[in-house]
């Protein structure tokens, strides 16, 4: 269909305020957040503010933020790694295994939670993990005098949380890769004389991986940039650059470091997806 | 063999089940005990729903919510459903770029959209000469209508993509009127769709924590905001009754969404 003048008239105003309100919301304020990144204070001080590399630098030679970046990437790769290993085999069992009814069940049991409030999730775990806890008491009542079981306020707790949280996001994208790949394929594999695990290994997994890595990449974003739940969960203990972003912002009030930490934490998930880039591509191109 | 393998197929699902409901299950029991410590044995009790029935702060919070959700959905389901018709009914360029610019929303941690606008309106307020504008329930609307927006594009976008065009053709070549046309095809096959990105809508700004903590202002809260501040500053199982009605509802809301999701015929492909 070439445009004509109507159309193009159509396509303007259909599009139009679903994109300057994105405009508005989104691109303009990531926009104003990189200029403040750049600026020595905030332009909302009376005084005026200067251009500076001040905040990059401060991050880049300030060892305080080392530690924090590790943890936010460590956090990020941990629960991904969780939700892959727990969330796979629960895709497959559910696209290859369970039929029908059951299936349909299943996959609603298992994306109902993600519905529920992420913070009011994160909070139940308070009460599993702590002192005087469900596991606690479950495990007093098995073994009487055992020592006390407190997790919360320790690193195992925030990726335990986090895992939670994300876990039907993975299970989601790999139940639709697994369940599009036709059975034909596979009986295919094991006719031709292939064992159980080769035909897995060689048919199943390579047309299942767009599923991991879509899921893979819902998990690393939000997880890397968390700050509520290791709060919560992790207390004093593990910090993360989100928690130290949210700080700037809300208690110590420096605005322009905070933007320039926000950066940091941006051009870090790119550059972790920059790297993996190649090696997924060459995955999926073959698909 | 085979019986062994699905048994144990069945028990590795039934404990992923648990891991996901075993924490809910939890908050929702301690709702219902007694003790404002959380101590063990449960001691069953109303006492924290009648407490959260007098507390103004909460109630007002979720009410909030329920406003800014509600708003939310009728802006980004127009909009959006506005924007995937036309993405599923024109070819023109650009179009590849503004179905990219759709994914920053998403994929940008929603810490760094939360300070961004934060910044950005709070600038905006101070050049316009009113500051108090840059934060309040307006604001928190305009960043969740944003994120929904995405994520309706989407959801209406999938349907258009397989829409029986020839249907339309077919009414219009048959002497029906474009308006006609309008009412008894493409809406129908439409409806499902839109209803579902409603829901979602609802549930995305429902849920949303990270943007409204950086758009409030001191004194106006939505739930999650509230409940983030109760639970820093100690927290009283008034949270978990609380806790307990927003999951029932939501959950609620998900069923309902995937009974619209069925009979628009969205997963027929599945068997």
């Amino acid at each position: 269909m070439t445009p004509t003048t109507r159309t193009r008239w159509a396509i303007f105003s259909l599009t139009g305020p679903a994109y300057l309100w994105l405009t508005c919301t989104v691109f303009l304020p990531i926009a104003a957040m990189l200029v403040l990144s750049f600026l020595d204070k905030s332009p909302l001080v009376p005084k005026p503010a200067g251009f500076t590399f001040d905040n990059y630098i401060a991050y880049f030679t300030k060892p305080f933020y080392r530690p924090l970046t590790l943890w936010s990437i460590q956090l990020g790769f941990w629960v991904t790694f969780c939700c892959l290993v727990i969330g796979y085999p629960a895709a497959y069992a559910l696209a290859k295994r369970v039929k029908g009814r059951w299936r349909e069940a299943i996959f609603l049991l298992i994306v109902l939670p993600f519905w529920s409030n992420a913070l009011v999730r994160i909070f139940s775990w308070t009460m599993v993990l702590r002192k005087n806890g469900i596991v606690d008491v479950a495990v007093q009542s098995i073994i009487p005098g055992a020592p006390a079981v407190d997790f919360l306020g320790t690193y195992p707790a925030v990726i335990i949380g986090l895992t939670h949280s994300y876990l039907p996001y993975m299970i989601l994208t790999c139940y639709i890769a697994l369940q599009a790949i036709d059975d034909s394929l596979i009986e295919a594999g094991r006719s031709l004389g292939a064992t159980k695990f080769t035909t897995f290994r060689r048919v199943v997994f390579p047309l299942s991986l767009p599923g991991i890595i879509s899921g893979s990449a819902l998990i690393f974003v939000p997880v890397i940039g968390s700050f509520m739940e290791p709060r919560i969960l992790g207390g004093t203990k593990g910090a993360t650059l989100g928690m130290n972003i949210e700080e700037q912002f809300t208690v110590t009030a420096n605005w322009p470091l905070g933007a320039a930490l926000s950066f940091v934490l941006l051009a870090i998930v790119l550059i972790i997806f920059g790297m993996l880039y190649p090696f997924l591509r060459r995955q999926t191109g073959v698909a | 063999m085979k019986r062994v393998v699905d048994s144990g197929v069945r028990f590795y699902l039934i404990l992923v089940l648990i891991f996901l409901y075993l924490p809910i299950l939890v908050m929702a029991l301690f709702a219902f005990n007694k003790s404002p410590l959380y101590a063990l044995p449960l001691e069953f009790d109303f006492i924290w729903f009648r407490a959260l029935a007098e507390n103004d702060k909460l109630l007002r919070a979720g009410l909030n919510s329920v406003l800014i959700a509600l708003a939310n959905t009728v802006i980004a389901t127009s909009l959006g459903t506005m924007a995937a018709v036309a993405f599923g009914r024109y070819t023109f360029r650009g179009k590849t770029l503004l179905q990219a610019l759709l994914f920053p929303p998403i994929a940008i941690p929603w810490l760094v959209i939360g300070t961004a606008m934060l910044f950005f309106f709070f600038w905006v307020a101070k050049m316009m000469g009113v500051p108090f504008m840059a934060r309040g329930l307006h604001t928190i609307l305009l960043g969740h209508v944003a994120l929904s927006l995405p994520y309706v594009i989407f959801v209406v976008g999938a349907r258009l993509n397989d829409y029986p065009k020839a249907l339309e053709e077919a009414a219009a070549t048959l002497g029906a009127t474009p308006w006609l046309v309008f009412c008894r095809i493409s809406v129908p096959i439409l409806a499902p769709s839109v209803v579902a990105a409603a829901l979602f809508a609802f549930a995305v700004s429902f849920d949303q924590f990270v943007i409204s903590y950086f758009l409030a202002p001191p004194g106006v809260t939505t739930l999650p905001v509230e409940i983030y501040t109760s639970i820093r500053k100690g927290f009283t199982p008034e949270i978990n009754a609380i806790s307990t009605i927003i999951i029932v509802i939501s959950m609620g809301l998900m069923l309902i969404v995937a009974r619209f999701y069925r009979f628009g015929g969205e997963r027929s492909g599945d068997e």
